[in-house]
């Protein structure tokens, strides 16, 4: 048995979409605006529920956040809301100057990320939002591994008074987290704890983690498993502490290999304490059309992909 | 091949819509009403308009043609599948892994669908590279015409404009822009979405020139294209005038038909009202050979 269940199958965007709805009674402030896109990122509950508070800017992702700012700037708060490709690639500059430079609390929430949106296709399949986001000053980035720790985190961001990038997942995927669990941005969950080697994941990523430990402790490995939710500002304690107690470092998530979690983990221990690292990513390629795990195989992000990164990087170790 | 003429295209345009019910029945994922709408037009582009050759589809003296708006493919793996570029049998892999019809189309050199230039899918980028070629070609001295294709919640999208605004500067008159003006976008109406109007106004204000035309008729579509292809001095756009999910009652007009495949139930709806066209479908499915039977009897 995993050591977390499997209690049902829920969206990650789900949660997004129903915590505005619970956001939008507790603050008259916040406004969301659509791209065109408005009942696949589930922003359409918002939209029912307060007509009066939701913007439609068309397909004009460039445009809805250079309008998010201005709304920021005059003290609401805005969601900015689209696919992962198009809130993060297609208005990189307006984000990069008028939001990020800029130091506006715009929320940019954005759904279909990874390869597992599937039959659409590269085009829609963002691979690289993770490190576009990551790399401005000023950016948090973060990224929920389920439906609880979703709605979670898009409640806490109106708090959080920093420009965000969040990232969702389109296909319904396990519910696992505690729904009363504490959650604060930069500080990492570990889920799992272990001795021999540490998975740091994001994302749907997570889950694949907790099933690959239960392979692993089946091959008495001791494997920990922290949910690196908060991609930037990164939980450096947890990592270091991880490669201090642990030795071997394996990251996974739903993004290419360059740039993402696994290569902000590893600037974090380049610069601390070098450790033999392994990467379960998407190996510098776009995707295809295809049934999500499918592509999750074909890609080499899942469970197994996991497994064999942790013997390879437990080889290495030994190697030292 | 000869150009088609209206009889042949009107059952050619029947045939590809009955292509892409079947299509989305198989990858029961896609795009139903923008396909749907625009059958009429890719049988015309195909079968009588574009200068191609699907033995070649990188012939130096094809007429370029240009999906901006990506999620319309179905419509286009099926005319391209009709042309020889691809077997009919393929049109059963749309959106598969391992496969070459993209949800979105990608080019053959990555792994994508004989006919296309470039990828799409990503909105609004088609014009400014349409723009780039017919420059290129018009330095050239060549005079392959260069076409490309868009719906009109696509228009919503900046880059369109800055393109518009380019041809228009730079009097590219070897280009002609089709809009599928089916008043649909995703969310709701265009009009709900982000008004157009006054469109054809926008364009003349940038220097095109404007010809307006029923897209699902085929003689005016094509008596259209002719119009614009004697036009000189300014880029031309065609606002196609067409109806989302034309064809099938049930979708017709209504934008929620945009990215959703027909079910099972539906599908067969569907089909009983396109009726089976001299070009025989790409795959008959169990239930229809069920039917056969039954009628037989
Ligand atoms: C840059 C970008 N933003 C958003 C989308 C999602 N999207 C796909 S089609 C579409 C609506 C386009 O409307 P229209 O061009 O009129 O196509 P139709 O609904 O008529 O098929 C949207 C918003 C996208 N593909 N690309
Ligand atoms: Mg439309």
């Amino acid at each position: 048995m995993p050591k977390y269940q499997c209690k049902e199958l829920k969206a990650t965007r789900l949660g997004f979409g129903e915590a505005l709805v619970e956001l939008g009674h507790e603050n008259p402030n916040v406004v969301v605006l659509g791209g065109d896109v408005t009942g696949s990122v589930r922003t359409d509950l918002f939209m029912k529920a307060f007509p009066d508070r939701f913007i439609s800017v068309g397909v004009s992702e460039q445009d809805m956040m250079g309008t998010a700012a201005g709304l920021a700037l005059v003290g609401k708060i805005p969601f900015a809301s689209t696919y992962g490709e198009f809130a993060t690639g297609r208005p990189f500059d307006q984000i990069r100057q008028s939001i990020a430079y800029s130091e506006l609390p715009v929320k940019i929430c954005a759904s279909h990320c990874g390869i597992t949106v599937g039959p659409d296709g590269a085009t829609h399949q963002s691979l690289e939002d993770i490190a576009l986001m990551r790399i401005l000053p000023h950016m948090t980035v973060a990224s929920p591994c389920d439906y609880h720790q979703a709605k979670k985190m898009v409640k806490a961001s109106v708090q959080w008074n920093h420009p965000i990038y969040i990232r969702f997942f389109r296909d319904n995927t396990p519910v696992f987290t505690d729904p009363n669990g504490a959650f604060e941005f930069g500080k990492a969950d570990v889920l799992i704890n272990g001795t021999e080697v540490t998975v740091i994941a994001c994302g749907l990523q997570v889950w694949e983690a907790i099933l690959a430990e239960e392979v692993l402790a089946a091959e008495k490995i001791s494997c920990r498993v922290i949910n690196m939710h908060t991609i930037k500002p990164l939980d450096k304690e947890a990592i270091v502490k991880a490669a201090n107690e642990t030795g071997a470092i394996v990251t996974a998530e739903d993004h290419q290999i360059h740039g993402g979690l696994g290569g902000a983990v590893a600037e974090v221990l380049a610069q601390t304490i070098p450790t033999p690292q392994e990467f379960v990513a998407v190996n510098d390629t776009f995707g295809e059309s295809g049934k999500g795990d499918e592509l999750m195989k074909k890609y080499g992000i899942a469970k197994d992909d996991i497994v064999k990164a942790v013997h390879k990087v437990l080889k290495r170790k030994r190697k030292l | 091949m000869e150009r088609f003429d209206v009889v042949e295209l009107k059952e050619m345009a029947r045939q590809i819509r009955r292509d892409i019910i079947k299509e989305l029945l198989i990858s029961k994922s896609g795009h139903s009403g923008g396909p749907l709408g625009l059958a009429d037009i890719f049988a015309c582009l195909y079968f009588n308009i574009l200068k191609v050759d699907p033995n070649n589809p990188r012939w130096e003296e094809r007429d370029y043609f240009f999906l901006s708006a990506g999620h319309l493919c179905p419509v286009w793996y099926a005319t391209l599948a009709r042309r020889g570029f691809i077997p009919l049998t393929e049109l059963t892999t749309l959106r598969k892994i391992n496969g070459r019809l993209q949800g979105h189309p990608a080019p053959p050199w990555t792994h994508g669908v004989p006919g296309a230039e470039v990828a799409s899918g990503a909105l609004g980028q088609g014009l400014s590279i349409a723009v780039g070629c017919a420059l290129g070609l018009r330095l050239d001295k060549k005079p392959n015409r260069v076409y490309v294709l868009h719906g009109d919640g696509e228009l919503d999208e900046g880059q369109i404009w800055e393109a518009v605004m380019t041809a228009g500067h730079h009097k590219v008159d070897n280009l002609t822009a089709i809009v599928d003006r089916n008043n649909c976008q995703i969310d709701n109406y265009t009009d709900k979405v982000m008004e157009l109007e006054p469109l054809a106004d926008k364009w003349k204000a940038f220097n095109w020139h404007v010809l307006e035309c029923d897209g699902n008729d085929i003689e005016q579509f094509l008596r259209t294209v002719k119009q614009a292809q004697e036009l000189r001095g300014k880029p031309k756009v065609i606002l196609a005038h067409t109806f989302m999910g034309k064809g099938v009652s049930f979708m017709e007009n209504d934008y929620k038909w945009h990215g959703v495949p027909p079910n099972d139930e539906q599908g067969k709806q569907a089909l009983s009202e396109l009726t089976p066209t001299k070009y025989g479908d790409f795959i008959e499915f169990e239930w229809e050979r069920q039917l056969v039977e039954v009628g037989a009897k």
